[in-house]
């Protein structure tokens, strides 16, 4: 191996739970958690960078899984959906029913969780701003609005 | 569909990274946010053998303070630059254009270097660094230059950098007193590359008058276009709405953008008259309450 070449083992904190694996390094996040993890909450729509359905965090900020390789996560904290079970926002959908076929919800819930937590979600020009790299194909727009506003306003407790 | 496989390296210095790319140039590419790169990959419309991934390099992710300007080094996010105080301060051109730049999760990860090197005829950015007048600079083993960015940009996805060079940064001088700019574009769905847009930086004497300026306009050409028949309008003039009607006529009759699928050349010479007119009344509004 020259020097850089990045050994082939990345170690990943996915939700709080270490793990550790050896994958080609041509393997996107998004494969990565979806085939070799079985974390399967997270969507491939589009595979490239157009739909919002792969969002996850990576230390905290939300990136699109289809657009980063596994190998560049080495060492950093990614959370899912999976890793957001306790959210509000996940209530709040369902009594909002802001969704219809469901495929886009994992990433309009993990941008939204990032969008509350970056103090983003205080009017709603700025939710429908923050939260245009979602798509929903089936159109639910004014339900996840309402969802996003009743947790970012604290009504849902 | 999956990449072709490469090999991936991971330097964690700039004189690592520059001795990979002139170890593999044409056959090797540089990762920093991907938000470009990676799309092309998982196409492979790019296959390259080698990936230099610079993410780890040191000392590139900070935005920091030069002698008379600022100096955006390649691993600054868009993000970072918009959200920044003392950048959206010194150039308001900035978040202005940023927050027209794809969405959120893309400018989390994608760098303004990044987008600059890329060269999209169609990004926001490069016309901004243009109008701005803002310096590449570039680095190889053989040695660093600086490139102004009206002559960085060559043509469709295509810079000055040789394959073996490395954006390093992009610096910025600070605008003259009673400076004014502004930015607009236009695109069919909020987020999407723009059909045209323009960038203008306009300084004014004392008098009021037009002193310096500087137009540019993306979508009508294979790299961001100065418009230089509406600059010579305006230089001297108080932008009255005449003069800037006279501007708007002027951009309208200089460029010769071609058209294809998305727009005509004639609607789209329509837009770059019309943005140039928003972008030119925003800045006299400003420069003569100021
Ligand atoms: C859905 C979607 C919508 C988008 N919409 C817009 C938009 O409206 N406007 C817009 O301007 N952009 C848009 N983009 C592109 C986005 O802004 C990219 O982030 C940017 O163009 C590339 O930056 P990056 O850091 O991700 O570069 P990468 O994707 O990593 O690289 C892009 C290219 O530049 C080269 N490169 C990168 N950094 C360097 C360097 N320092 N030195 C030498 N070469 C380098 C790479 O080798 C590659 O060829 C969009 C992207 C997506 C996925
Ligand atoms: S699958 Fe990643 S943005 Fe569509
Ligand atoms: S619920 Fe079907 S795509 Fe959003």
């Amino acid at each position: 191996m020259g020097p850089g070449v990045r050994e082939p083992t990345t170690t990943v904190t996915v939700n709080g739970a270490r793990l550790v694996a050896n994958l080609d390094a041509r393997v996107t996040l998004l494969d990565a958690l979806r085939d070799r993890f079985g974390l399967t909450g997270t969507k491939k729509g589009c595979d490239q960078g157009t739909c919002g359905s792969c969002t996850v965090l990576v230390d905290g900020r939300r990136v699109l899984s289809c657009l980063t390789l596994f190998a560049q996560c080495d060492g950093r904290q990614v959370t899912t959906i999976e890793g957001l079970a306790d959210h509000p926002l996940r209530a709040a959908f369902i009594k909002h029913d802001a969704f219809q076929c469901g495929y886009c919800t994992p990433g309009q819930i993990v941008s939204a969780a990032a969008l509350i937590r970056e103090g983003r979600a205080g009017r709603d020009e700025d939710i429908r701003e923050y939260m245009s790299g979602n798509l929903c194909r089936c159109g639910a727009y004014p339900r996840i609005l309402a969802a996003i506003r009743e947790v970012a306003s604290g009504a849902h407790a | 569909m999956k990449p072709r496989p490469f090999t991936y390296l991971a330097p964690t210095s700039v004189d690592e990274a520059l001795a990979a790319l002139a170890e593999h140039s044409f056959d090797a590419k540089v990762l920093a946010g991907g938000q470009s790169l990676a799309p092309l990959l998982n196409f492979r419309m790019a296959s390259p053998e080698y990936l230099i991934d610079i993410n780890d390099v040191a000392g590139l992710d900070r935005v920091r303070r030069v002698d008379g300007g600022w100096h955006i080094p390649a691993l600054v996010r868009q993000r970072t630059v918009e959200r920044s105080p003392e950048l959206r301060a010194a150039f308001p051109l900035l978040p202005a254009a940023l927050e027209q730049v794809a969405h959120p999760q893309i400018r989390n990860r994608g760098t303004v270097c990044g987008s600059l090197a890329h060269a999209d005829p169609a990004a926001e950015l490069p016309t901004v660094m243009t109008a701005l007048d803002a310096t590449m600079r570039v680095a190889s083993v053989r040695g660093e230059r600086e490139v102004p960015a009206e002559e960085f940009f060559q043509f469709h996805f295509t810079t000055s950098l040789e394959d073996d060079e490395l954006l390093v940064g992009v610096t910025v001088d600070d605008l003259p007193p009673a400076t004014s700019t502004g930015f607009a574009e236009f695109a069919p769905r909020h987020g999407d590359f723009a059909l045209a847009a323009v960038a203008g930086v306009v300084t004014r004497a004392s008098d009021g008058a037009v002193g310096a300026v500087r137009l540019v306009a993306s979508g009508v050409a294979a790299r961001p276009q100065r418009l230089t028949a509406a600059e010579k309008v305006l230089l001297g003039q108080r932008p009255t709405p005449d003069v800037v009607g006279a501007a708007e006529r002027a951009a309208r009759g200089e460029v010769d953008p071609t058209g294809d699928i998305h727009a005509s050349a004639d609607y789209r010479r329509h837009l770059v008259g019309v943005l140039a007119r928003r972008v030119l009344t925003t800045i006299a509004e400003e420069g003569d309450h100021a």
